[in-house]
Order: structure tokens, then C-alpha cells, then sequence
């Protein structure tokens, strides 16, 4: 019995040790926002897929989550729908870069009853509504919008986010900017102090809540709305055009606030309601959180070459996810902000040609 | 006390020392237990006695220590909230994550109302199967109605949530909203419009869920009446509903009571199912047909994205109230059903 025992065991120890790979496999875990989770997975399988000595982990734990990780360097890098705040950034030391890695959409969705027509909002409407001071469809706000359609005089039912997520931040952070009302009364924040409306959990719930409840009205995510065909509503960007949310209005929006932003820009900038014709003024950058400095190079490298590729090849992959790629004037600027990364205060990378 | 003689109190047939009194009744002399000769013990089975009972008491004190480092942390993580705001975080109504002020109390109130209708829900209904199926139903219905019943526990919890979204609610909304509108709208109870999302949804699947608890043991307890009370009452000329009412159900009422509160103690704690249908808006509303929030699934929609400390530690004091009911509620439930035993047999030894 003994005997066999110790076989046994012998055998698996040898097993283990035979197995473990020769070569130095550099791991990188990331954690943070539930709203990039799949793109980050899907770029993260094809990364290993090319470069099997780089081993990618993600961990969709919620922004606030990546960021305490990242901050306690616990994960290598962070994910977040919401730029840190100040005082996140001076307790690590401003020891963060924010790299956007893709965009997102926030359209709103709708359920009235009788009406199948694409309904069209403004800034201060969608406020309005959202503040509870706007009750009825058929008020003269919402139709002096919507010309020539025949809205019912029914109750505005509003739905919102219950769990704290970047939708919302992008949402009210659009509201706080096109309402003064809102910005005093409610601020921004990935949760707030709703005055109306009932909450649903999740991109899921709003949106089951919103199909369920006549008249009902809620925001959700561009990928979700465009993968469940959702109802959605254009809105009024800073141009005066009405823009339907899609893959290409929201990086017109982010190609519209770079003459804001300027190539030292700290990407912490908020592009809702930005300039530019085609822009759809309620979208957002989502960030990955890198450290200024590392302590080990290797995974420095390994870290800026996977982020690299995702600002570059990795684009083309988010449109069919249902995520806005980032414009392609922006590949500079983000080209140089990598080459500020250093591992023991040498840079770690030349750039895309000395990988 | 050495010899044969007894003190007073004692009635002298009963022996105060063993063996004295033994060799002084009987005249013989025995010698003490602790000299009587038995064979040695193993002296490796000794020490395995004592490890034993080392290990069962080391096992039987991690439940205890859990408890307390549960408390601990609850106290140690809500403490920058318990500073900031003291006692006016459980009587204010404001949640507001981005102006850091916080205040439970639409939360503890939306807690205690939902438990509250599910209990008012579910107590006859759990109560009525139980009695049906003890005393009415024909033998052969029995086993699979119990089983039924008793399967509606483990449906998980989120199931019910969705069941709720998309049968419930639109039920609720169609049929039952417009005529308990139109007869008692104007009670504060009933008034204002109904949306879907709302405290009474969130009752109703409360009661729903806490049912297969109550009326399992409710049925335990009924079936260990013993045959003489029921027929007794009958014996005396009461109707059927007579005898249950007032021979058997008095009878096992403190294991009633005890299964009552342990329905409540799940509804109290249940999160999934509630915070898909209770409408989730931090507000104190009179009105069942007005959306409200529990404590549990405040916490569980908030917490992954809670970001700054104060946040965190205020959903912390959440789960610390929480807590403190829960445990009042279990320790209240504990004194109810030892004052309702004294008197009855059913049940009062083992609790």
C-alpha cells in the first residue's frame, strides 16, 4: 500500500516537472470593467494564439474593482469605463498612464406603444425626461423634436442602471454637459442619485424592463442595442444634426474632440457632446490603466507589445463585437505615450518597428 | 456526608454517597468505584480519546469564530461611514453616490415591508397546504403535492427573478393592477400607477419563494399531533375545521411559529429574485404599487462598481444593518416560540 502510494506520488511529481514549459512564459493579468470584457477576451485569445509565450488574463470585475487592483498592483493593468480621479491618481504616486483602448455608444431605447417611427431627441428633452420634469410623450417638447409623428398621450415611464456601470457615466456625463438642471441637480458618476424612474440591473434588465413597460424609456449600450435589435433614438449633437448611435458616428466623435484633446493630452477627457457633423454626442473612450513605471522590464514589454497590437490590428476586431474602433489619427499620440513607459527608468520600447 | 446518616431534606432512601450508603444498608463492605480493579487501559487509546475531543471542539468553535470575524470585518470596513454619518444614516432617505451622502433607510424600510407582505402572503397559503395535506387530501395525492410543493425551493433564486420579469409582472400589470386599482385606489396603499417593477412584485415573489419552507415544516409539525387531540375535539362534536383550528394547529404553534420565522429569515436575506422585480429606486413610498429597494440587493447591484472609500464603507454599513436585523429578528423568533411552547409538547423540547 505504501509502496504504491509512494509511486504513485513520484510518478506525478515527475509528470509536473516534465511538463512545465522550458521556455519563460511572461504572464499579464488584467481586471476591471464588465463593459469591455468582450473584446478584451477576444483579443486576448488571438493574442496568445500569435505570441503563445505571453499568457493574457482578464477579469471583468467592474471598473471600480480594475481600478483598486491596479492601484494595489495586484493585476498589471486596469480596465475602466470612467477616467481615476484625482485623488485615485496622487494615492499610487501618478503612476498611471490612461491608453484609450476602444469606444463606446450610449443610445436611448424606447417602448411606445403605436409608435414605430425612429424617435428623435435633444439634449435638453432627454434631460428632461430623465429629471422627471417631462411626464407625458405627447409634450410639446418631445413633439416640437419629432414633426409629422403621432405620440400618445401616455405616462414617460424612465428606466435606469441600479448597479454602478460606465453606461451610466457616459450618460449623465453627456446630461451634466446638455443640462445645467441636471449637472447641479444630479452630476455624473457611474451611479447617481436618480430623481425618477426604476432601476433595472444590467444592459439585460433595462432593456427587458423597457420591452415589458409601455411607454418606458432607457439607455443601454451601443453593442447590446445593435445585437438585440433594440428600438433606438437618434439624438442632437453639438452640430444640430440628429445622429443615430453606430460604429462609425462614434469615432467621428472622438475624431471631433481631438482638436480639443492635442497630442499631450492625458486621454482623462470626456468626449460627450463633441464637435463635428457626424459625431453621436453620447459616446465615450473605455481606458486601460498601465503603470508609468514597472518594476520588471519583461513584462513591461510583453505589456506595451500586447497593447500595441490592440491599438492597432486589434481595432478591426471590435466593430463586429458591437464597440466603436478608436480613429486612426489618434495611433501617434498613443504611439508616443507608449514610449514613455519604463521599467527601472529605462523606456522599454523604440516603437512598433523594434518590438 | 460519610456513614449512614441522611440530612434532613433528603427523603433516606436516597443514597447521598455511593458506595458508603451502599455498605451501610447492606451491610456488606464494596470497595469505591475508583478502586475497583479493571483491566489497564491501552495507553494509545487514552490520547486518542483526548485528540478527539480536541479536534470536535477545535471543529464545533469555527462556526462561533466565523460568526465573529463576519462582525469584525462588517465593523472594521463600515467604520469610515459609521464615523461620517452615525445614527442619521438609518433614518435618511438620500443615496447619493456622487455628493458622498448616504442614508438606508429606504432600503431597511423596503426590506422590512417586502418580508413583511411575503409573510402575509405566504403564511395562510404555506398553512393551508400544510393542513390540506395533513388532514383532507386523500392518501394518494399526499407524497406527490409535498414533493411538488417542496420543489419549489430549489428553483434557484434567479430563475424566479426572471419568471418574475416575464410572467409576473406583465400578469400583475393586466389583470390584477386594474381591479385592485378601481376598488381600493384610494387607499395610501394602493394609490398612483402601476409600472411593473414594484414592492408588491417583489412581495408576491418573496412568498412565493418562502411557501415550500413554511408549509414543509408546518406539515412536520402537524403530522407529529398526535391522533388523540384531533379525535378528541371530534369525539366532542367539532367539525373538521373546528378540530384543526382549535385542537391541532394550537398544539404544534410552536413549531409553526418557528417555521414562519425561518420563512422570514430567507425573505429577509433574498437578493437575485427581489432586486429584478422591486424596481430598485432608492425611496420610502406608502404605496405596494410604488418601485422600492432592499438592502441586499442594494448591495449587490452597487458593490463591484463602488469606487471611492466612502461608498464602499456605506454599502459595508448596509450589510451591518442587515446583519443586526437578521440576527434580532432570529434572536426575537427565538424568545416567540419559547414563550408560545411552555404548555404545549410539540416541538418545545427541541427548541
Amino acid at each position: 500500500m505504501t509502496k504504491h502510494l509512494t509511486v504513485a506520488v513520484l510518478a506525478i511529481g515527475a509528470i509536473t516537472a516534465v511538463s512545465t514549459p522550458g521556455a519563460a512564459q511572461t504572464k499579464i493579468t488584467g481586471a476591471g470593467s464588465t463593459f469591455s470584457t468582450i473584446l478584451y477576451t477576444d483579443w486576448m485569445q488571438t493574442y496568445n494564439k500569435a505570441h503563445a509565450d505571453v499568457q493574457l488574463n482578464y477579469q471583468s470585475i467592474g471598473s471600480g474593482g480594475g481600478i483598486r487592483q491596479f492601484s494595489d498592483k495586484t493585476v498589471d493593468f486596469g480596465a475602466s469605463d470612467a477616467p481615476m480621479t484625482d485623488s485615485a491618481m496622487a494615492a499610487i504616486q501618478g503612476n498611471v498612464l490612461h491608453i484609450p483602448t476602444e469606444m463606446g455608444g450610449v443610445p436611448p431605447t424606447y417602448n411606445i406603444p403605436g409608435v414605430t417611427a425612429q424617435l428623435k431627441f435633444s439634449g435638453p428633452v432627454l434631460a428632461g425626461i430623465f429629471l422627471g420634469t417631462i411626464t407625458k410623450w405627447n409634450d410639446a417638447r418631445i413633439a416640437a423634436d419629432n414633426p409629422g409623428v403621432k405620440l400618445p398621450d401616455q405616462d414617460i415611464v424612465v428606466v435606469h442602471r441600479s448597479d454602478g456601470s460606465g453606461t451610466s457615466f457616459i450618460f449623465t456625463d453627456y446630461l451634466s454637459k446638455v443640462s445645467p438642471d441636471w449637472a447641479s441637480k444630479v452630476g455624473k458618476g457611474t451611479a447617481v442619485n436618480w430623481p425618477v424612474g426604476l432601476g433595472a440591473k444590467g444592459s439585460e434588465g433595462v432593456s427587458a424592463t423597457v420591452q415589458q413597460t409601455p411607454g418606458a424609456v432607457g439607455y443601454v449600450e451601443l453593442g447590446y442595442a445593435l445585437a438585440n435589435h433594440l428600438p433606438v433614438g437618434a439624438v442632437k449633437n453639438k452640430a444640430g444634426k440628429f445622429i443615430t448611435a453606430s460604429a462609425a458616428t462614434v469615432t467621428a466623435a472622438a475624431a471631433g474632440a481631438m482638436k480639443d484633446m492635442g497630442p499631450t493630452t492625458d486621454f482623462r477627457v470626456s468626449i460627450t457632446n463633441a464637435d463635428g457633423p457626424e459625431a453621436y454626442p453620447i459616446s465615450s473612450f473605455t481606458w486601460m490603466l498601465v503603470h508609468k513605471n514597472y518594476d520588471d522590464a519583461a513584462k513591461a514589454k510583453a505589456i506595451v507589445a500586447y497593447t500595441w497590437w490592440a491599438l492597432t490590428a486589434g481595432q478591426v476586431r471590435a466593430e463586429p463585437l458591437g464597440y466603436a474602433p478608436l480613429p486612426k489619427a489618434m495611433r501617434p499620440w498613443l504611439e508616443a505615450r507608449l514610449k514613455t513607459i519604463t521599467a527601472g527608468g529605462q523606456a522599454v520600447w523604440s516603437g512598433p518597428a523594434g518590438r | 456526608m460519610v456513614g449512614g446518616a441522611t440530612p434532613d431534606r433528603l427523603s433516606p432512601a436516597m443514597p447521598t454517597t455511593f458506595p458508603q450508603t451502599i455498605a451501610s444498608t447492606t451491610g456488606e463492605s464494596i470497595a469505591p468505584i475508583s478502586t475497583l480493579s479493571a483491566a489497564p487501559r491501552p495507553t494509545r487509546r487514552y490520547y486518542g480519546d483526548r485528540i478527539y475531543r480536541w479536534l470536535l471542539t477545535c471543529l464545533a468553535m469555527t462556526l462561533p469564530l466565523l460568526l465573529v470575524t463576519i462582525v469584525a470585518e462588517l465593523l472594521v470596513s463600515a467604520w469610515p461611514s459609521i464615523h461620517k454619518f452615525g445614527f442619521s444614516f438609518i433614518w435618511t432617505s438620500v443615496w447619493d453616490p456622487v455628493g458622498e451622502v448616504y442614508g438606508a433607510a429606504p432600503m431597511i424600510f423596503g426590506t422590512l415591508v417586502s418580508s413583511l407582505l411575503a409573510l402575509v402572503i405566504a403564511v395562510p397559503l404555506s398553512l393551508g397546504v400544510a393542513i390540506f395535506l395533513t388532514e383532507f387530501a386523500p392518501k394518494w395525492l399526499r407524497q406527490p403535492v409535498a414533493f411538488l410543493v417542496e420543489l419549489l425551493a430549489a428553483i434557484p433564486s434567479v430563475v424566479y427573478g426572471l419568471w418574475g420579469i416575464y410572467v409576473l409582472i406583465p400578469l400583475l400589470r393586466d389583470y390584477a393592477a386594474p381591479p385592485i386599482r378601481a376598488l381600493l385606489g384610494w387607499t395610501p396603499l394602493f394609490s398612483g400607477v402601476f409600472y411593473g417593477n414594484s414592492m408588491l412584485a417583489g412581495g408576491i415573489i418573496l412568498a412565493i419563494m418562502i411557501v415550500p419552507y413554511i408549509a414543509a415544516i408546518s406539515r412536520e409539525v402537524l403530522l407529529a399531533v398526535p391522533a388523540t387531540q384531533r379525535e378528541a375535539a371530534l369525539g366532542l362534536g367539532a367539525t373538521r375545521w373546528e378540530a384543526v383550528w382549535g385542537a391541532v394547529l394550537p398544539y404544534g404553534r410552536a413549531g409553526i411559529i418557528g417555521a414562519v420565522m425561518l420563512g422570514l429569515g430567507r425573505a429577509l436575506g433574498e437578493t437575485m429574485a427581489v432586486t429584478m422585480v422591486i424596481g430598485n429606486r432608492h425611496d420610502i413610498a406608502l404605496s405596494l404599487f410604488q418601485p422600492g429597494y432592499t438592502m441586499a440587493a442594494a448591495i449587490a447591484n452597487e458593490f463591484s462598481e463602488a469606487t471611492s472609500t466612502m461608498y464602499i464603507s456605506a454599502l459595508f454599513e448596509v450589510g451591518l444593518v442587515l446583519f443586526v436585523i437578521t440576527i434580532g429578528v432570529n434572536a426575537f423568533a427565538r424568545l416567540l416560540v419559547w414563550r408560545v411552547a411552555r404548555g404545549t409538547a410539540v416541538g418545545s423540547k427541541a427548541l
